[in-house]
């Protein structure tokens, strides 16, 4: 199905499935132990032995010499693969270093060896013998101090670098009001509670994996690239995720070792990557500089805005988008972006939530909160002058729908915001200086190609078949009330099956397309099999509603399973998109509230309140879309509060490697947090009129955090996170 | 993880006899530090001696009006003990503010007592660490040191002791009963059981080999306001960057003691006499002599405004 026209009325709008806070259909499984996930998967294939992967302890350099005697000797002992035992090996597409390093390393933990015995323990204690010398060779690992060096970058990802519209050094220079700040967000570290995880067979040239993976079909090509061998000879089964957060986008270690650890061993192999390797052996969200200036009239009506970041990569690598949203958020007739990329040799950089918005929003959105206070006007105030309902950088491309301003308007009202006090540090409870912030939330809305298969059997179940994946998002449930929805069955005639590279390749799950795209693949496959069930049922399917389990036309009524007595009936289809994202700009947009206090003695900060209030079109399942939005804000204040991944620029690796180092926010952290979605369709997404909120819940948060701490204290901190330390000597005296 | 040995002692005597004659042996009581240590290899003790099976977990009253507490009271039992939290509601507390409920639950009083610091370079085998392994160098000293300590350290380690239960315990005069592998008994004051680090850090107690913990006694209770306040950077699970142990007088004398901030819980009774005087006067005072780097010189504003907080809280 060609999706090149807005969407008109269509079965979905009933929304008597669709739309509706349903509890999810794996519940059960999940809380029962019933949901497998990768390391899980115990009697798909019999005599499974472990994996134990053995990190680089070198930021760059070479493997001088490795001596692998006596863990081939150690007990339980089934295979020790290294590069040099592994052959020549390809590299994914998607991957800037080897998965497994040598003779070359590129960063620290960068796998060299894994050991594969017939015991956890038996491989754990034998990669431990394992000898390495290694020649160190200098490196970059400081980002600040690379920054002069950093260039533009040329990938196509980061196309373009640079924007440019109007004379942005002009009006600048000559705006009466005007900001210019430099803020920065550390390396981020997606944490997620599964690490990459890979039960991997043979058999004859075909391989399985049983693997954590939120893009099966990424998956399966980088693999195929990587073993050299055919994509054909490889099956990738992820049907449960616990976590990825853009962590598990790309293949991994653990896929490539468990596929040539179970060749080298001849026996099904599983590796689970050990906690401590997570840090440094995956990808993280890379730190930024960015420097924000803006201009404005008195009025507050801005007429410069520029926005530069700078970020590292290991060569090969890209930069971290941190201006994209400063494109198309504010008006402003000059107007200047700029991306540049400094070579570091840090472990390597790639997507986690927002790529992009999330951090470029953590500095954006305090700017405009400082920008605000110079003009003394209200922050809210401020942002909705400087709406624009149209791409500021091309005016004659609107937004498909852009409700920011009602966002904040019944955030506002909701939140209790005419209660702030504008000075900062006048509001106290005890020992807490009270403040309350407030940020845009933006990201945009991707669309990608979808495909599913939907088969009806002769008792009336209707099974999804599609490769997408549910990394705890939902995507079971809103997969099965699509079908329901669309084939008028109740959801316990469902079944949906998911996250299998032999089923139609879908959109995956990143970059918040995966609701959209993956149900709209499905809508398109049940468009189909409606089609067909009509045909067979002798019925013209323009006229056919299917409703209650029946199929009525006119004044004719028959069950829907007796289209498929005398054998299932499939409909197959591929969502595909048009250019009406190159026409209209699709985002989706919201509002963060925060309330923090401020401990006045320690400057220890906690969040005392939190609301979100988003327009990102038909929300498909109200409970599962308000948990991503928590989810995604809780994450927003770890980023706010206290997530970093501390460089030691001496010898080049994240020092705080395991979840005791890295703290993430923790239940006594959150506070009661609210979302109110806008009730909306946006018919330029797709069929489904629904856009994306997964990554939406975080951007802006660590903004709104920062403001609201201001807001309690006085005390800007520009740097993130913003831990007591950064507070402490501007705090008034106890 | 190497592979070890393994026996179940049968007397508190009996155990420090089988530690004693390894030099390699380990107690093993309930693991929470023990066991992670490790699986990464960072404690490779070729022979454990599981203290779990002794009678050394119920906490009984001393004929001077004080507290027994047995090397084997978990946590959890500990923090709710009706007299702790009647008569050492700073013991109580801290132990609350400390780790997780399934943590508490299982790690006991005398393995609390010899946890070993938290730094992560003592984490990373690959890196250098006089602590882990003597002689190869301080990795913090010049790295990631926002978390480590400023007082009590040497130019080898700046590491600092994580117990929260600790800093109560040194607040409440705590001795330390310990048998050893002739059988001898004695009790050592809390403040004589760990070590400055000096030039060697991987000596964290003043235990002789072999020699094992069997009980905490508490002197009878000092009455007094009791408060444990624990400074992080998130609201639970996390170690202190500062924590301050007080119990104060109602004519504003008391004792303090302080964690998250050296090689041992930080006190200095001479400190004291100027409480009367406030938080700056004895801070001040505590801190004489600290040397932190500059990723955690915040500390020591932070202990005086802490302090400051805490006697205000205490006589409001």
């Amino acid at each position: 199905m060609k999706f090149d026209i807005p969407a008109t009325q269509n079965p979905i709008d009933r929304q008597s499935i669709v739309g509706q806070p349903r509890d999810r259909v794996d519940g059960p499984l999940k809380v029962t132990g019933g949901a497998r996930y990768a390391y899980e998967q115990h009697d798909v294939v019999p005599n499974q032995a472990y994996g134990y992967v053995l990190g680089a302890t070198i930021a760059k350099g070479r493997i001088a010499s490795m001596d692998l005697k006596a863990a081939r000797a150690s007990a339980g002992v089934l295979a020790v693969v290294t590069a040099k035992e592994a052959g020549k090996l390809g590299k994914g597409k998607r991957n800037t270093a080897k998965l497994l390093g040598g003779p070359e390393i590129a960063h620290y933990h960068q796998a060299v060896a894994l050991v594969v015995a017939e015991t956890f323990e038996q491989a754990r204690a034998a990669a431990s013998l394992i000898r390495v010398e290694y020649a160190q060779t200098k490196g970059a690992f400081d980002l600040e101090a690379a920054k002069g060096r950093a260039i533009k970058p040329t990938g196509e990802d980061s196309s373009p670098a640079d924007t440019q519209v109007g004379d942005f050094a002009g009006a600048f220079a000559t705006a009466p009001v005007a900001l210019d700040q430099t803020y920065t967000t550390p390396d981020h570290s997606h944490a997620m509670m599964e690490p990459p995880a890979t039960l991997a067979a043979w058999d004859g040239d075909k391989l399985t994996l049983w693997t954590s993976n939120q893009m099966i079909d990424w998956g399966v090509g980088d693999l195929a690239q990587t073993l050299r061998i055919p994509k054909a000879n490889i099956r990738l089964v992820s049907p449960f995720i616990g976590g990825g957060f853009g962590g598990k986008l790309f293949l991994r270690a653990d896929a490539v070792l468990a596929g040539l650890g179970a060749r080298a061993a001849k026996r099904p192999v599983k590796i689970a990557l050990q906690r401590p390797l997570m840090f440094n052996n995956t990808t993280h969200r890379p730190a930024t500089i960015q420097r924000i200036r803006i201009g404005a009239d008195r009025d507050g009506r801005i007429t410069a805005i520029g926005h530069e970041s700078w970020s590292g990569d290991l060569p090969d690598g890209g930069p971290e988008l941190a201006v994209q949203q400063t494109r198309l958020l504010y008006a402003g007739a000059n107007r200047m972006t700029a991306m540049r990329l400094a070579v570091l040799d840090l472990p390597e950089g790639n997507a986690m939530r927002a790529p992009g918005e999330a951090p470029g929003l953590m500095a954006l959105e305090i700017a405009m909160d400082e920008m605000a206070e110079k003009l003394g006007m209200d922050p809210i105030a401020f942002r909705a002058l400087n709406d624009t309902q149209v791409d500021p950088e091309k005016p004659k491309r609107p937004f498909s729908m852009r409700r920011l301003n009602e966002c904040f308007k019944i955030g506002a009202e909701r939140f209790g915001w005419d209660r702030r006090l504008a000075r900062p540090g006048q509001s106290r409870d005890g020992r807490w200086l009270v403040g309350i912030g407030v940020a845009a939330a933006f990201r945009n809305n991707l669309v990608m190609k979808s495909a599913a298969r939907v088969r009806l059997d002769a008792h009336g179940t209707v099974t999804v078949e599609t490769d997408m994946t549910d990394i705890g998002t939902g995507s079971y449930t809103i997969i099965a009330q699509t079908a329901a929805e669309m084939l008028g069955v109740g959801l316990d005639k469902v079944v949906v099956r998911l996250g299998d590279s032999r089923f139609p390749v879908s959109a995956g799950s990143g970059g918040q397309w995966g609701a959209n795209s993956s149900t709209a693949g499905v809508y398109a496959a049940c468009v189909k099999l409606r089609e067909t069930v009509a045909q067979k049922l002798g019925i013209n399917s323009a006229e056919a509603v299917f409703a209650n389990g029946e199929v009525r036309a006119g004044n004719r009524s028959m069950p829907l399973a007796s289209a498929a007595e005398s054998g299932p009936v499939v409909g197959e289809d591929t969502i595909e998109y048009g250019d009406l994202d190159e026409t209209h700009q699709q985002s989706t947009f919201g509002a963060h509230f925060v309330e923090v206090g401020v401990d006045v003695a320690t400057a220890e900060t906690r969040i005392r309140r939190m609301l979100a209030v988003c327009s990102a079109g038909r929300i498909l399942n109200p409970k599962t879309a308000r948990s991503q939005v928590i989810g995604a804000m809780t994450m927003g204040v770890g980023a706010a509060l206290m997530e970093e991944l501390a460089v030691d620029t001496r010898r080049g690796f994240f020092v705080n490697h395991d979840l005791a180092g890295y703290e993430v926010p923790v239940h006594a952290d959150i506070p009661h947090q609210e979302v109110i979605f806008l009730e909306e369709t946006d018919p330029m997404s797709s069929p489904m009129k629904a856009k994306g909120v997964g990554e939406l819940g975080i951007c802006g948060v660590g903004a709104a955090v920062a403001n609201a701490i201001y807001n309690a204290t006085g005390v800007r901190v520009r740097n993130y996170p913003i831990t007591l330390d950064k507070l402490l000597e501007h705090m008034p005296s106890a | 993880m190497r592979a070890f040995t393994y026996e179940r002692a049968s007397s508190p005597a009996a155990a420090a006899t089988a530690a004693a004659r390894n030099p390699e042996a380990k107690f093993i009581a309930g693991g929470t530090n023990l066991l992670d240590l490790m699986k990464l290899e960072i404690e490779t003790p070729t022979h454990l001696v599981d203290v779990n099976g002794l009678k050394l977990d119920t906490i009984e009253a001393t004929p001077d009006g004080g507290l027994r507490i047995g090397a084997l009271v978990r946590n959890t039992a500990l923090a709710a003990d009706e007299s702790v939290r009647r008569d050492y509601g700073v013991l109580s507390r801290a132990l609350l503010a400390g780790a997780s409920g399934q943590l508490r639950n299982r790690a006991t009083t005398a393995g609390n007592l010899l946890q070993r610091t938290r730094c992560p370079y003592f984490y990373d085998t690959a890196q250098p660490c006089n602590k882990r392994q003597p002689g190869s160098g301080c990795s913090a000293l010049g790295g990631f040191s926002r978390q480590l300590g400023v007082i009590g350290v040497s130019d080898a380690c700046i590491a600092t002791h994580p117990s929260d239960m600790a800093v109560a315990m040194r607040a409440l005069d705590a001795m330390v009963e310990t048998v050893k592998a002739d059988a001898s008994t004695r009790t050592i004051p809390i403040a004589e059981l760990h070590r400055s680090p000096g030039s060697t850090p991987h000596l964290e107690t003043t235990l002789a080999p072999g020699e094992l913990i069997t009980a905490v006694t508490l002197p009878k209770p000092i009455g007094g306001t009791q408060i444990y306040r624990k400074v992080r950077d998130r609201a639970s699970y996390a170690f202190a960057l500062v924590s301050v142990a007080a119990i104060v007088q109602r004519d504003g004398s008391g004792r303090i003691s302080l964690g998250g901030i050296a090689p041992k819980p930080w006190r200095v009774e001479a400190a004291e006499r100027e409480l009367p005087r406030g938080a700056k006067a004895a801070a001040a005072a505590m801190l004489d002599g600290a040397r932190p780097t500059p990723e955690n010189a915040f500390k020591l504003p932070l202990v005086e405004r802490t302090l400051g907080a805490v006697l205000s809280e205490a006589r409001a």
